[in-house]
């Protein structure tokens, strides 16, 4: 599947494509099937996110897993950090995105 | 040290302005982002994994308590209570919105700080000898200099576009703790025959993708000639410097091509134009900078250290280094926690390192491009109530220069252009060696990681270095040896095959256990690697 992420402009925070807006949560990201450089140049030109671009996902437990882990630790946040993460209550979270 | 006079403080004031417009045209969508970019890279504003990263220039890695808390009060306010003190003596934060952007830079300028041209294709915050101005080895104080530099290449007209980035280092000891010669330029101060000071040039050294040993190409420049014969070395790179590929772009390209010769030549040609044009600045203006750089009111006392407590006594052996004066020293608060974030400080720690600074060293500090800060005068006989407040806060572990003083680059924990990440195999590495004691017998052994090619983790110059690759998609691990940043530079060759992450710790622990079993007397790790060679180790690791 294909997913789109960028950063949102005024904050720069990770967001994600869900379809109809852009949501902090990976679980959120829907497949954006062949659509994805007529949303990035439409969201663009609406100015509420940074620099978008596609990312090549697997579907995981129900949930879009980017191929690359560069990708994966932006859903999540610092692994060094679990306390800056997403889930800083789920010590199983960064195991699962290496 | 040095404070901004007016022209300094209108014109940092002026750029907030400035950035202030921009920004917020950016946020209400008049600049489109390919527009607004190289604007705010100029103003050390980077769009990193996770949100905007600020880089906060510390110039030649000096700063005072007040700026030390207002970085502490940034990191509170705007980030998430910490910063990141970097391989160029500067600080980074890791969470800031666009919106805060113009607030934090304003705050900068309150205390005479700024972000300028810490990003972006022109010269770069000047770096120096963290020890500067108290070292019992220095010939003299290398901050003037840096700081006569400092002004010269501030919005340099000529030198916003260069054809990349732009680094020099400035250094007045035979040692060298400032990376000198892996720099764009790098200056040693010296004194010729007649016992006059000037200027030894290096030129065209580097790490990254290509790194280069920077050969000398002028050995003395008098110091009234220090900016022209600066502005030459640029000019010919300005105007030669391959502009058609990013990744030949460094100055270390162009000497290499031309060779060193040809280039100096060039140089020399373009020096002697220059002289006619008059363009140093007055030496009453060296004059007027030095005078801000004037040793603080030192007073004689205990020159002899208390002993008796074995913890405080290793601390004073690892971490604090020789003073010109010898009732001082100069102290090493260490950024290194076994298993910690190399070059992460709280913003509870700034505030106590700013005001330790206050209480101990005559309100100055500096960053160490090894990710640590020193406090540069501490009288012997407040030596010890200081270390007992550094170890109380984490900040007073013993490891200077010792296996778990890692360099650390962000990695891709942080950093949009990492492969792999550095600080969790740092955290490792340190937990390792802390745990088996190892540590305590390596003696001097440095460490450095960085998670790409662009080698921000000095990797090339670690006596054992690691680089972050991405192996279709997996972080993958190569070990080099050898190197060395310091008067001995050399770069590092790599050993072999990568590894993955469990397998580079485990490949660190065995390089070292050949370390052990072949040093001959007082050897450090590099001299053992210097006399034995490759061999040994690469039979240790791959037979």
């Amino acid at each position: 599947m294909n997913i789109l992420t960028g950063n949102d402009l005024k904050t720069g925070a990770v967001v994600w494509w869900d379809g109809n807006n852009w949501s902090l949560n990976i679980e959120d990201a829907v497949d954006v099937g062949d659509d994805a450089e007529a949303i990035m140049a439409r969201e663009e030109q609406s100015r509420r996110v940074n620099v978008p671009y596609a990312v090549a996902a697997t579907l995981t437990d129900g949930v879009p897993r980017p191929d690359h882990i560069k990708d994966r630790v932006r859903g999540l946040g610092p692994t060094v950090r679990p306390d800056l993460t997403l889930k800083p209550d789920d010590p199983s979270a960064i195991t699962e995105i290496i | 040290m040095y404070s901004y006079d007016q022209y300094d403080q209108a014109m940092v004031d002026a750029r907030v302005a400035e950035f202030r417009d921009q920004a917020q045209r950016r946020i209400d969508g008049k600049l489109s982002e390919d527009q607004f970019k190289p604007l705010r890279l100029m103003n050390g504003l980077y769009l990193q994994l996770h949100a905007y990263m600020l880089r906060v220039a510390i110039p030649y890695g000096t700063l005072n308590g007040r700026q030390m808390h207002a970085l502490a009060d940034i990191a509170d306010k705007y980030d998430r209570g910490y910063g990141h003190f970097t391989t160029r003596q500067n600080i980074q934060y890791n969470w800031i919105k666009l919106e805060d952007a113009g607030d934090i830079l304003a705050d900068l300028a309150a205390v005479e700080m700024h972000a300028i041209q810490t990003s972006g294709n022109c010269i770069r915050n000047i770096s120096s000898d963290h020890f500067a101005g108290a070292a019992q080895d220095e010939l003299v104080d290398p901050r003037p200099y840096a700081e006569l530099l400092r002004q010269w290449s501030s919005f340099h007209p000529e030198f916003m576009y260069l054809p990349r980035k732009f680094k020099i280092a400035v250094i007045a000891s035979d040692t060298d703790r400032a990376a000198m010669r892996l720099h764009d330029i790098g200056i040693q101060i010296v004194k010729n025959e007649a016992g006059e000071l000037g200027a030894s040039f290096y030129v065209g050294g580097g790490m990254g993708r290509t790194p280069m040993i920077a050969p000398n190409i002028r050995s003395f420049v008098p110091l009234d000639q220090l900016i022209t014969y600066s502005e030459a070395c640029l000019r010919v790179y300005n105007r030669y410097g391959r502009r058609d590929n990013k990744y030949k772009a460094r100055i270390k390209i162009l000497v290499h091509e031309l060779g060193a010769e040809e280039y100096t030549r060039q140089v020399e040609e373009e020096f002697a134009h220059l002289l006619q044009q008059g363009i140093e600045p007055p030496i009453a203006e060296l004059e007027r900078i030095r005078t801000f750089f004037e040793d603080p009111a030192f007073e004689d006392g205990p020159k002899t250290i208390d002993r008796s407590d074995p913890d405080f006594a290793l601390w004073v052996d690892r971490n604090t280094h020789r003073h010109k004066h010898d009732s001082y020293v100069s102290a090493v608060v260490s950024l290194k926690p076994v298993g910690g974030i190399p070059g992460d400080a709280t913003a509870e720690q700034m505030h106590l390192m700013a005001e330790l600074a206050e209480q101990y060293s005559f309100d100055e500090l500096r960053v160490m491009h090894t990710q640590n800060v020193v406090l540069p005068h501490v009288k012997i006989a407040d030596l010890h109530a200081l270390w007992t407040k550094l170890d109380a806060a984490g900040l007073g572990t013993p490891n200077l220069d010792q296996i778990g003083d890692i360099i650390a680059c962000p990695g891709l924990d942080y950093c949009s252009l990492a492969n792999a990440r550095s600080i969790p195999l740092s955290q490792k590495i340190s937990e390792r060696f802390a745990a088996n004691g190892k540590q305590d017998i390596l003696g001097e052994l440095k460490l450095k990681i960085s998670g790409c090619i662009n080698a921000c983790g000095h990797h090339h110059a670690g006596h054992i270095g690691i680089l972050g690759v991405d192996k279709k998609g997996v972080e993958n691990y190569q070990l080099s040896l050898g190197g060395s940043e310091a008067e001995d530079t050399a770069l590092g060759k790599i050993t072999g095959r990568g590894f993955d992450e469990a397998g580079v710790i485990d490949a660190v622990e065995t390089v070292t256990d050949v370390y052990l079993a072949q040093k001959q007397g007082e050897e450090r790790f590099l001299d053992t690697y210097n006399r034995i060679g490759m061999a040994p180790f690469k039979e240790a690791l791959y037979d």
